[in-house]
């Protein structure tokens, strides 16, 4: 069976769609006829393979980790998608989508950033081809991750701050949408993972989809078949979808992982924001709940609807993990291996070692989607809290 | 297309048939004294009047009324309660209510268009729920008999434009800009186009909203509107704590720029 199909009408099952102001339905429609000719177009499809190679320095390696596969009693395969430029997964999407928004004619890129990965990613990309950018980021973020703040003003990008509510992800795509809204027919919204309106939550996977694809054939060839487990944090979940996708018509065990702070298949109920309907933390009265999590690419109270689709229908599991469990992960990983990781991808380590005796003696890949080096700061403020830096990890007063 | 004329309706083409202008304010429901502003706007000459449910993500509005949600949703405003006081009140003219889809959702589709019928609540305006997404919504508020008002944008084709006069209830809301709610220095050239397209197709009545802030523009857009939607302009005399008396003070400089 193919699970993952194109979606007719945007749906993931009873998940997904197009719910978002009646100016926005035509950008979404032509965003929607532009992808679908260019992801058929090998012109376009080379260019964007090319960049990937030359720029991005794709393929990633797959890492077996021996002496964490030793500590934790499993066989641990890392896809580095920390080695890509710009340091994350990211770059995958934000390549295709800039590509495509050359291709449509729009002069200027919108995105919102969390951690500030997807915000870095999108700067450098218009700063390759010559697109102004406009970068939204929760005022709490750019004080956590203050170094990505740097990095997109040194590409030339603007960043603005989302002061509403949580000042986290949420808010930024607030404002990144309604900055699309008015601004539509110069701007295209380069949307950081696969969430959002039709066809974002479809594109951005197709995009990603170079990840499960690469690493499907390096399992091949390392085991001789395919891991029995593959796991990934989840945010919006592009990392995820993007490694998924290429094991999700087999065998291998799915997990998504996401932070308890923002857990929103682990803690939500099916409702509509940001354009999909899907899993999303929110009171009785309707309400989006703040998330909380020591980790700014994963502060995030919903989940791209395919995810909620693949959980609905029993192909993927969700887990969640607690901040402490990330922190001790993240320090287990650069100690054993070497490889100071993201803290989102942290998130799916911690799970692993929580799960190990579940997962004895099974071949385990994780997507590594980002390297810590934008964490290192707050984890100096929480590791080492008398070494002068202010990095702070939870929320300011 | 339903036969019958709801309470939105009839009133808006009362107005037209007098010959006159509509004028819809709206404000957020649950923010200081929003029952007497009501009342005052009514009093003012408004033809109906939107009641905002604060929303935690108001993605189509600017900082007024983002303002205004937050400050209400702090004071402890919800959905229900927002809808059992306008229940309370007969202010004498149609009350719609607006609000983000995930509120109705999360209330129950049917369950909300029945609250909505038996609080006396004429309408619902839902600016996140388009078109294509409309129909479990339209079928729930059509039983209950509530009118469903859709939105009309300069980015729509004709053919969409039709499509959606053809499925709003009420009146069509034609959005005069590219933007969200907030109030501009002049009136966007888009307003009065947006009233030109939707009068050469649809009978219904047609108002202005979004970006229409003083009672100059008003007039302006009225030249070819049949009336105009006040957001943000009311709900800043709101936030300021002008109460009632600022609102209807407001509500009356819009209706004597109009008549
Ligand atoms: C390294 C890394 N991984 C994961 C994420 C979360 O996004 P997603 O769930 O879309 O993969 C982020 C977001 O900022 C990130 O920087």
């Amino acid at each position: 069976m193919v699970i993952m199909a194109e979606p007719v009408g945007g749906r993931f099952g009873d998940f997904g769609g197009r719910f978002v102001p009646e100016t926005l339905v035509p950008a979404c429609e032509e965003l929607e006829a532009a992808f679908c000719s260019a992801w058929a177009d090998q012109e376009f499809r080379g260019e964007l393979n090319r960049l990937l190679a030359d720029y991005a320095g794709r393929p990633s390696p797959l890492t077996e980790c021996h002496r964490l596969s030793e500590e934790l009693g499993l066989r641990l395969l890392l896809k580095r998608e920390d080695l890509n430029h710009t340091g994350s997964h990211k770059i995958n999407n934000v390549l295709g989508q800039a590509l495509l928004a050359v291709r449509m004619g729009k002069t200027r890129l919108v995105a919102e950033t969390g951690a500030g990965q997807h915000g870095v990613a999108t700067a450098t990309a218009a700063a390759l081809l010559g697109l102004d950018c406009v970068v939204y980021m929760g005022e709490f973020d750019m004080e956590r991750q203050a170094l990505n703040v740097f990095r997109m003003q040194l590409l030339g990008a603007e960043v603005r701050a989302a002061v509403s509510g949580s000042r986290t992800l949420k808010d930024a795509i607030n404002e990144a949408m309604r900055d699309w809204v008015a601004t539509m027919e110069s701007s295209h919204y380069c949307l950081g993972s696969v969430m959002g309106p039709h066809p974002y939550p479809w594109m951005v996977r197709e995009l990603h989809r170079v990840i499960g694809d690469e690493a499907r054939e390096q399992c091949r060839r390392l085991l001789g078949k395919d891991p029995d487990v593959v796991t990934a944090c989840v945010g919006g979940g592009s990392n995820a979808i993007g490694i998924f996708s290429g094991f999700v018509d087999g065998d291998a065990e799915l997990v998504g992982v996401e932070p308890a702070g923002g857990a929103a298949i682990g803690r939500g109920v099916p409702g509509v924001v940001h354009g999909s309907k899907s899993f999303l933390m929110q009171d009785e009265h309707g309400q989006v709940l703040e998330a909380e999590s020591i980790s700014a690419g994963l502060d995030y109270p919903g989940i791209g609807p395919e995810h909620s689709h693949l959980a609905a229908i029993g192909r993927a599991t969700y887990e969640s993990v607690t901040d402490d469990e990330v922190v001790a992960a993240f320090e287990l990983m650069s100690r054993a291996e070497g490889i100071i990781p993201a803290l989102e991808p942290a998130h799916a380590l911690a799970w692993v070692s929580r799960a190990r005796e579940k997962l004895a003696g099974r071949a385990v890949l994780l997507n590594l989607s980002g390297r810590g080096d934008k964490d290192v700061d707050q984890m100096m403020g929480r590791l080492k809290p008398d070494s002068g830096s202010d990095g702070d990890d939870g929320p300011m007063g | 297309m339903s036969a019958e004329v709801g309470p939105l309706e009839a009133a808006l083409r009362a107005r037209r048939s007098r010959g006159g202008k509509a004028l819809v304010p709206y404000l957020t429901g649950g923010l200081g004294d929003w029952q007497g502003a009501l009342a005052a706007a009514a009093d003012a000459g408004a033809d109906a009047v939107e009641v905002g449910i604060p929303f935690s993500d108001p993605v189509i509005d600017g900082p007024v009324i983002q303002q205004a949600n937050d400050r209400a949703l702090a004071a402890g405003a919800t959905p229900l309660g927002v809808l059992d006081s306008v229940g309370r009140l007969d202010i004498g003219v149609p009350l719609a209510v607006m609000t983000y889809y995930n509120i109705a959702f999360r209330f129950g589709l049917e369950r909300f268009a029945s609250v909505l019928a038996d609080q006396g609540v004429a309408a619902a305006i839902l600016p996140d729920l388009p078109l294509e997404e409309a129909g479990p919504w339209t079928e729930a508020a059509d039983a209950a008999g509530v009118e469903t008002v859709l939105l009309a944008t300069p980015t729509a084709s004709d053919e969409r434009l039709g499509r959606i006069c053809a499925r709003t209830r009420g009146f069509v809301y034609g959005v005069g800009l590219l933007g969200v709610t907030g109030v501009r220095d002049e009136l966007a050239a888009s307003a009065v186009v947006m009233a030109e397209r939707l009068k050469q197709m649809t009978d219904l009545p047609v108002l202005v909203g979004v970006g229409v802030g003083t009672p100059e523009q008003a007039e302006e857009v009225c030249r070819v509107a049949d009336g105009a939607v006040v957001g943000s302009a009311v709900v800043r005399r709101m936030l300021d704590d002008g109460g009632p008396m600022a609102v209807g003070e407001l509500v009356g400089r819009f209706r004597r720029a109009l008549d």
